[in-house]
């Protein structure tokens, strides 16, 4: 196995050497970045090419000059690794510093999101297969695939971000959109449920009922200028997770992982006003981190409290159910930032931007204004890109799904009496999980490369944005940086994934054939 | 105890007749009449194949072309270098250049329902959009389908070649397939574009084409593999086969399902690919026009003039969703595990069948 690691390892290297080189090279011949200093009129002219030449080393041929390049990558073996300089004389070490985190903040919740949403739907469309709700997705997830990204950003841009914004100024949800809404609801879930016909009309009252009225409540409180939970919506919320939860993770009958899922709910509810003080007077990351930590470890004790045996189900359902119920308390607090966030200067009651990373008005000092600002930031791009690649997910999930649902070992599960859930999500779900594990390793390395139009639509500055002026201004060592770091992360992650999918399962092994 | 041995012999009758169906229905075909009669039976497929047909009819025989040296009209009553002047009647106040295009009749205050003068409106200096879109969407089309051709053959190409042969060929090819996918295809266009210029749509494609195929080799070398390994290539190796006639006789037309159908993504994706790069400035550049061009070119006027925008969008989404449908279809046709779902009006009809028969 080790043998196999340091050979694909070994070839790997061969490999990135030979692309680097030719593509360093081909570079070099596709502009002159001293073309406009030649033709400047500046007096100084002549002194900047003077220095460009000597910072870039331009009088060394491009074949040789790449070998100082790699003699500078190479240091990073000793410790220090060396990208050269821009054209604006600065470190590409700092450039690339700077973009890496704001592509991770721009690629990771999207492809998240896209994960879960795919493969929550890819399942439910097996599971549904040949229902109108399929063809429905399928025919979404098709129309997912077509679309240019940059065509979807105009339109979230305004159909999500101005009239949205437009309608803040006075958030009366109009009588027909609270229709449409609700009906559209109701048609989603009753496709999802299904059942007889009777029962798919019942669904559809009761979904579109309650849609409605909540929209309704939503819009007479003004609840969208106001926003909030508070601990009675929140302790709601916690319940239904918890049952949630349970039924996903272990199912209902387990008693012991309910009970627990259900104290980890009163917890939370006892805990809302102690922790509404700590995020009023102790907020920063380093809370949060904590908070996680305690929801973890009063997991692991309401865990062994409740169960006698066969503990380990039970403390899970647990510490999922308590992280969700976290999610939402943060969510509650953001949701009463929302107002202030608002009404201060920098954002004047509209707060979804178009573009931008950060509301550069904005007063820094306060945790929750800059977290919830860098948050709307990201809403537009994080859909954008979510509705785009989460198509992929569909299809693919769903797909795997059908092929494991039609496996041998499945039916044996079903013909020795498992229930249904218990067939589902611990016979077939974990084996469609494999195949989709590699796939996402090798996605999320190729996040790293940043969505170059999705920066520029949004006017972030990340890898994307580094790539697209490294190739217009024919800044070699900062395209040769981007490039550099995006390969060898993706066929390291090709290399991972062949691993990955060796270890997750038995029946492939790495390094034969 | 009879009737339970009776709800058995039912059950079994049942089992055998869903069996029964599905062979009824292949009884004496083809592989080839099999697979064509499931992708017809394929309803998503069957509109996006007439859709696409349809609109390709549509869209290049709207302007003039030039072959060679004839020139062949288009039925389309403007060209994209036509400077008509910008009409303003009709449109909103403030505004020029709107479209023409109504389907409102007369009686509901409408203009009536047709195309009008410019169907699509007009671009900033007046050129009717129409023109501009049908270009756009003759320059995606024929994008589409050089890398779908230049891209499908090398693919197979390379796949078949190092998955029949193994060793170190395919050690060699793979590894060169691993150095093609690092490689990003917008340096070589930009290398392309500086040392000779615009080049032509033509060359964009070709050149995208050139690195299009690593997904598709990769598929094909697996598919290669499993195959080489089956009995019958043994046979036809022991009857004598040279290796050629192996691998176009026997195992490419059992694999020709996967390529097909990979194929039809690679051209769903070039698509995009191609407005990707135009958008960037690294693809079609002016005074050429492709759909994603125009997009990129309008996208400020949205607001003002949304016509701008929507309807190279809605040409490039309406090509890729229908490419998307075909591969879908053909993949279910070509899937042998593929069982449609058998509606009540089968079983009513294989029963009927039945009983004739007895």
């Amino acid at each position: 196995m080790v043998a196999y690691i340091f050979r694909r390892l070994g070839i790997l290297s061969v490999i990135l050497f030979g692309s680097s080189f030719i593509l360093y090279n081909l570079a070099a011949i596709s502009g002159d970045p001293l073309e406009g200093l030649r033709t400047s009129t500046a007096p100084n002219a002549k002194q900047q090419i003077l220095s460009l030449t000597r910072s870039l080393q331009l009088d060394v041929p491009p074949p040789l000059r790449y070998f100082l390049w790699l003699k500078g990558i190479l240091g990073g073996f000793a410790g220090h690794i060396d990208f050269g300089k821009t054209r604006d004389a600065q470190l590409v070490s700092s450039a690339i510093a700077t973009a890496i985190p704001t592509t991770i903040r721009l690629v990771f919740f999207a492809t998240i999101t896209a994960i879960v949403l795919g493969i929550t739907i890819g399942i439910v469309t097996a599971l549904r297969q040949y229902s109108r709700f399929d063809y429905a997705m399928t025919f979404v997830s098709f129309l997912m695939f077509s679309l240019p990204i940059f065509w979807v950003a105009v339109l979230l841009k305004e159909f999500l971000a101005i009239q949205f914004n437009n309608f803040l100024a006075n958030p009366q949800i109009p009588v027909g959109w609270i229709i449409g809404l609700s009906a559209v609801s109701g048609v989603i879930w009753a496709a999802v449920i299904s059942g007889d016909r009777k029962r798919v009309w019942q669904i559809f009252a009761v979904v579109a009922a309650g849609t409605a009225a909540l929209l309704t409540l939503l819009s007479v409180t003004s609840w969208f200028i106001k926003p909030g939970l508070g601990p009675i919506v929140v302790f709601g919320i916690s319940i239904g997770i918890a049952y949630g939860v349970t039924q996903l993770s272990t199912g209902l009958q387990n008693k012991a992982a309910l009970r627990s899922a259900q104290a980890m709910a009163v917890i939370a509810l006892v805990l809302y006003y102690p922790n509404q003080w700590l995020f009023d007077n102790h907020a920063g990351w380093l809370l949060i981190l904590l908070q996680l930590l305690a929801t973890i470890g009063i997991a692991f004790a309401v865990g062994l409290k409740f169960a006698k045996v066969d503990r380990a189900p039970t403390i899970r359902t647990a510490a999922i159910t308590g992280g969700l119920i976290g999610v939402i308390t943060l969510l509650d607090k953001f949701m009463q930032t929302w107002n202030p966030y608002m009404s201060t200067d920098a954002v004047n009651f509209r707060p979804i931007p178009t573009t931008g990373q950060v509301n550069p008005l904005l007063e820094p000092g306060n945790f929750w204004f800059t977290t919830l600002d860098i948050l709307v930031h990201m809403i537009l791009p994080t859909i954008a890109l979510t509705l785009i690649s989460f198509a992929g997910y569909i299809r693919y999930s769903r797909g795997t799904l059908l092929e494991v649902l039609n496996q041998d070992y499945i039916r044996t599960a079903r013909a020795k009496g498992l229930n249904e859930r218990t067939v589902i999500m611990r016979h077939a779900f974990r084996n469609t999980m494999i195949p989709l594990t590699t796939i996402m390793v090798v996605d999320f390395a190729g996040l790293i490369g940043g969505a170059i139009i999705t920066e520029r639509v949004f006017g972030w500055i990340g890898m994307g944005t580094l790539f697209n002026k490294a190739i217009n201004t024919f800044d070699l060592n900062l395209l040769m940086a981007v490039f550099f770091i995006t390969a060898s992360l993706s066929v390291l992650a090709n290399l991972v994934a062949d691993l990955l999918y060796s270890a997750l399962d038995p029946r492939i092994r790495a390094g034969k054939g | 105890m009879a009737k339970k041995k009776e709800v058995a012999v039912e059950t079994t009758t049942q089992d055998g007749g869903e069996n029964a169906i599905f062979n009824k229905e292949t009884e004496g075909l083809s592989q080839g009449q099999i697979v064509l009669r499931r992708f017809v039976r394929h309803r998503g497929a069957m509109t996006s194949l007439f859709v696409i047909v349809g609109l390709m009819l549509f869209v290049f025989t709207a302007l003039d072309q030039k072959i060679g040296p004839f020139k062949v009209p288009g039925w389309w009553h403007y060209n994209t270098e036509d400077l008509p002047e910008l009409r303003s009647q009709g449109c909103k106040e403030g505004l020029v250049g709107c479209p023409t295009f109504s389907l409102r009749p007369k009686f509901l205050g409408g203009a009536g329902f047709g195309l009008g003068e410019h169907p699509f409106g007009q671009d900033d200096i007046g050129r009717d959009y129409f023109a501009l879109v049908m270009r756009g969407a003759q320059r995606s089309v024929m994008v589409m389908f050089v890398i779908g051709i230049i891209g499908g053959t090398l693919g197979t190409i390379v796949g078949a070649i190092s998955g029949f042969y193994r060793g170190w060929i395919d050690a060699v090819l793979m590894r060169f397939t691993d150095f093609i996918i690092t490689i990003p295809a917008i340096i070589i266009g930009s290398v392309v574009g500086y040392h000779f210029g615009n080049l032509g749509v033509g060359f964009l494609a070709f050149y995208l084409g050139l690195f299009a195929w690593t997904g598709l080799s990769r598929l094909v070398r697996g598919e290669f593999l499993t195959l080489r390994e089956r009995e019958f290539v043994d046979a036809a190796r022991v009857a004598g086969a040279s290796n050629r006639r192996i691998i176009f006789k026997h195992i490419l037309p059992n694999a020709v399902g996967v390529i097909i159908v990979s194929v039809t993504l690679l051209m769903s994706g070039a698509i995009l690919l191609e407005t990707a790069l135009s958008y960037l400035g690294f693809g079609v550049v002016a005074p050429d026009v492709s759909l994603g061009l125009l997009i990129s070119q309008y996208q400020d006027s949205f607001t003002t003039r949304p016509w701008l925008f929507w309807y190279p969008g809605l040409f490039i989404i309406t090509i890729a969703l229908s490419i998307n449908f075909i591969g879908d279809g053909l993949r279910d046709a070509f899937d042998p595990r593929q069982r449609r779902r058998i509606t009540k009006k089968d079983r009513e009809s294989a029963k009927t069948v039945k009983k004739a028969g007895a």
